[in-house]
């Protein structure tokens, strides 16, 4: 191409004509914004003569309120007098622990069924599929209200079943033992994290260090101390002491140890399932999609098995995982709001409980979207973040 | 490319002489498949003890202890077996209500009929032979009469109004006129997505995002509370297509997403050479771009319709009678209350069979593209 006036061509003037494209899609622009903001105006303003023609105030002033609905599965203190605020924040931390333990669960349960698809053993890959075709082409909301009721068929508290010492599964839910936290326990535990912190930085440090010169490094060492010796030091010189509660039964109910009540037990078994399916097939089509030339590669440098599974083929294979896996993470969060449908109180239960209490609707499901919405986003982010931290850095 | 020289073709090796138990197929099989190592061996034994202890308690529990009908209402052989077999006579006794709801018994024949109209009108959609425009007539010309066989309302057939409606139907319905509405919406979405106007376009991502970020239960529940607040005093619309709505925004924002895929694949040269053609923008996309588009994604477009043919279900939050809430409300009364793991069981096994057809067809779809 020579041009040979380094000016640039003068803009175009826009000409007020339908042949024109510039000013078709400016009057396109208006129009569709036009029929929005219309119909947005219109329903908003049928809202505020509707809410003033019911006598409902708008506004999150009646968060203050006392909210006088009980709560039965906590992780926060709460009772009945306390305000909407805070039986939202239990609503949003019993959405939450369900949903973190549960993309815990999925992953693993389903990278295990994942792999064992893939297996050489006949028996296994069938049952393995077996597993994911079944779960995956049922309703999430039967399989919830199916485990629902399996839960409460089991026999009460004084017939549990007692699979293992200290163990009891019965109507009432899960019982374990365990081990009652306070301050100084918690001290410790947060200390065993910050180990786990210090033990990372020094683990990225040498496998810098070993990248430069080739010399293999024992790394493990590191983590007893930090994570485990170092804290039972403490714990030990402090006099922190850990006590086991073992649960027995008194009357017709359990004393001691932790419960895990029915609702929450059949929400997350039916999520981890059925989310695990498809993760299943995720990891599966991740695993196949490295070369098999890779697995011969490996083998003929020498390298153990398990080494060419960790370092060379899953870091590959994560590639093709994570963005999908992503997307079940967000399902999974999302689909613990069925958890209205069997009476446990996450947060959309809770949003609703106050809906028809206050007739707050508006603001009742602005609060949800607001939480849904923004736990995605971090989600995605963190996702996104990891995605980019292990994505092929070409030269 | 290699050439044909005059050197030997490669000899077949010749056949190796198997003996002993190596001969048996069935056994070289089980050798190859379940027992090749130490560790695959321990695995299929431990396996099969399971499966055949699983299989036994099943069969005991599903057949052989099971009752599978009893006189009138009185459940009491269920009672006596609870526990070591199942009760299917609950299916017999139920199963016009699970799969019709209250819809009047004698007139039960135009549900039933409006389900094999939903199901030829799927298979008919599967078909290569009809995916072309008059498949669109086929769509509107069954949904129409799927609306006629419900409402009636011409002689012979008296006026049924859809609070009545119930079960497999009106899951189909919801499913389906989820698919046929938000499919459009979906490709204007799309379209919008990818357009150069930035008004259009961050107006068609917030509407996706927006729908993608929050649980479909949220939007039932604005559906369901929140539409009669945003509506003139004194209008309000059936519960049914309230939630019909709701489906309809849902759905057009996934399936937007699985369009923007699709146009994301044809490449930049078919927009190019279509202007230079002199088409314009619509006639752009509807004869060039478009057809191409869907072609590429019609496996996640079925993966995405048996999604939200499941996520229907979630319409019992709201109380709309669907096939799972028929089947809940069928064991409300006393007499089967006990026995509802059975009618779980046989609804999971309708969803199931719709579902595993769509999906093996999406699987075929796939591998026949995976051959080309």
């Amino acid at each position: 191409m020579t041009i040979s006036t380094p000016k640039r061509p003068p803009r175009p003037r826009m000409q007020f004509s339908l042949r024109n494209d510039q000013f078709k899609g400016l009057l396109w622009q208006i129009l569709v914004v036009g029929i929005a903001v219309v119909i947005i105006g219109w329903l908003w303003s049928n809202a505020v003569h509707n809410l003033s023609v019911r006598r409902i105030s708008t506004g999150f002033t009646f968060l203050g309120r006392e909210a006088g609905m009980p709560i039965t599965d906590t992780w926060i203190a709460y009772n009945p007098r306390d305000t909407y605020l805070r039986a939202f924040i239990v609503g949003l931390v019993n959405t939450l622990r369900v949903a973190a333990i549960g993309i815990v669960l999925a992953t693993i349960l389903g990278t295990m069924v994942g792999i064992a698809r893939l297996s050489a053993n006949w028996l296994l890959s069938r049952l393995a599929a077996i597993y994911v075709e079944t779960l995956r082409d049922i309703p999430l909301l039967l399989q919830v209200l199916f485990w629902y009721v399996m839960m409460q068929g089991l026999p009460p508290a004084r017939g549990a079943w007692k699979p293992i010492e200290g163990v009891f599964l019965s109507n009432r839910g899960l019982i374990i033992p365990g081990i009652p936290l306070d301050s100084a326990q918690y001290g410790i535990i947060g200390l065993a994290v910050l180990g786990l912190a210090v033990f990372y930085a020094i683990r990225r440090y040498l496998i810098a260090k070993q990248m430069a010169d080739g010399q293999p490094r024992r790394i493990w060492p590191y983590g007893l101390l930090l994570v485990i010796i170092l804290p039972a030091l403490v714990s030990w010189l402090a006099g922190v002491t850990w006590t086991i509660s073992m649960p027995e039964l008194r009357g017709f109910n359990f004393a001691g140890g932790w419960t895990v009540a029915p609702e929450y037990f059949a929400l997350l078994i039916a999520l981890v399932t059925y989310t695990s399916a498809f993760i299943a097939e995720i990891v599966r089509s991740g695993i196949q999609a490295v070369h098999k030339g890779q697995w011969d590669a490996a083998a003929a440098l020498g390298l153990k098995r398990s080494f060419v599974l960790q370092q060379i083929i899953l870091p590959q294979a994560l590639r093709v995982i994570i963005p999908p896996l992503t997307s079940q993470y967000l399902n999974l969060t999302k689909n613990s709001s069925l958890a209205v449908a069997i009476g446990y109180q996450d947060i959309v239960s809770i949003a609703n409980t106050t809906l028809n209490q206050t007739g707050q609707a508006i603001e009742a499901i602005a609060l949800i979207m607001l939480v849904f919405l923004t736990i995605s986003l971090s989600i995605s982010l963190f996702m996104n973040w990891y995605n980019a931290r292990i994505a092929l850095t070409e030269r | 490319m290699a050439t044909l020289t005059d050197a030997p073709q490669n000899p077949r090796p010749a056949a190796r002489v198997r003996t002993g138990w190596d001969a048996n197929p069935v056994l070289r099989w089980m050798r190859a498949n379940l027992f090749s190592s130490i560790a695959s061996t321990i695995t299929t034994l431990i396996l099969f003890v399971v499966l055949a202890k699983a299989i036994v308690n099943l069969a005991s529990w599903g057949i052989l202890n099971a009752v599978w009908t009893v006189p009138g209402n009185d459940t009491n052989a269920c009672r006596a077996a609870r526990g070591i077999g199942a009760c299917w006579a609950v299916i017999p006794e139920k199963y016009r209500f699970i799969l019709f709801g209250t819809y009047p018994f004698d007139q039960q024949w135009r549900p039933a009929l409006a389900v094999l109209t939903f199901i030829a009108l799927f298979y008919v959609s599967t078909r290569r032979s009809f995916w072309r425009k008059e498949l669109v007539l086929i769509w509107a010309g069954a949904l129409s009469l799927i609306g006629l066989l419900m409402w009636g309302g011409i002689p012979g057939l008296p006026f049924v109004s859809q609070e009545r409606w119930g079960g497999l139907p009106v899951t189909l319905v919801l499913a389906t006129f989820g698919l046929a509405f938000g499919f459009p919406l979906g490709i204007l979405v799309a379209l919008g997505r990818r357009s150069k106007l930035p008004a259009i376009r961050s107006l068609c991502v917030l509407y996706v995002e927006l729908i993608r970020g929050v649980p479909l239960i949220s939007l039932l529940f604005m559906a369901s509370v929140m539409f009669p607040l945003f509506m003139p005093e004194g209008f309000n619309i059936d519960k049914l297509l309230r939630a019909q709505i709701a489906i309809v925004l849902f759905a057009g924002a996934y399936l937007a997403e699985v369009i923007r895929g699709g146009l994301q694949a044809v490449p930049r040269g078919q927009h190019e050479a279509a202007e230079a053609l002199g088409l314009s923008y619509w006639q752009r996309n509807r004869l060039i771009v478009l057809p191409q588009a869907i072609r590429h994604v019609i496996p996640p477009l079925v993966n995405t319709f048996i999604a939200f043919f499941k996520d229907t279900s979630l319409v019992l939050i709201i109380g709309i009678f669907d096939l799972l809430t028929t089947a809940k409300t069928a064991i409300i009364d006393p007499a089967w209350q006990a026995f509802s793991v059975e009618v779980y069981l046989f609804v999971a096994a309708i969803y199931f069979v719709f579902c595993f057809a769509m999906s093996r067809y999406s699987r075929q779809l796939e591998q026949a593209r995976a051959e080309r």
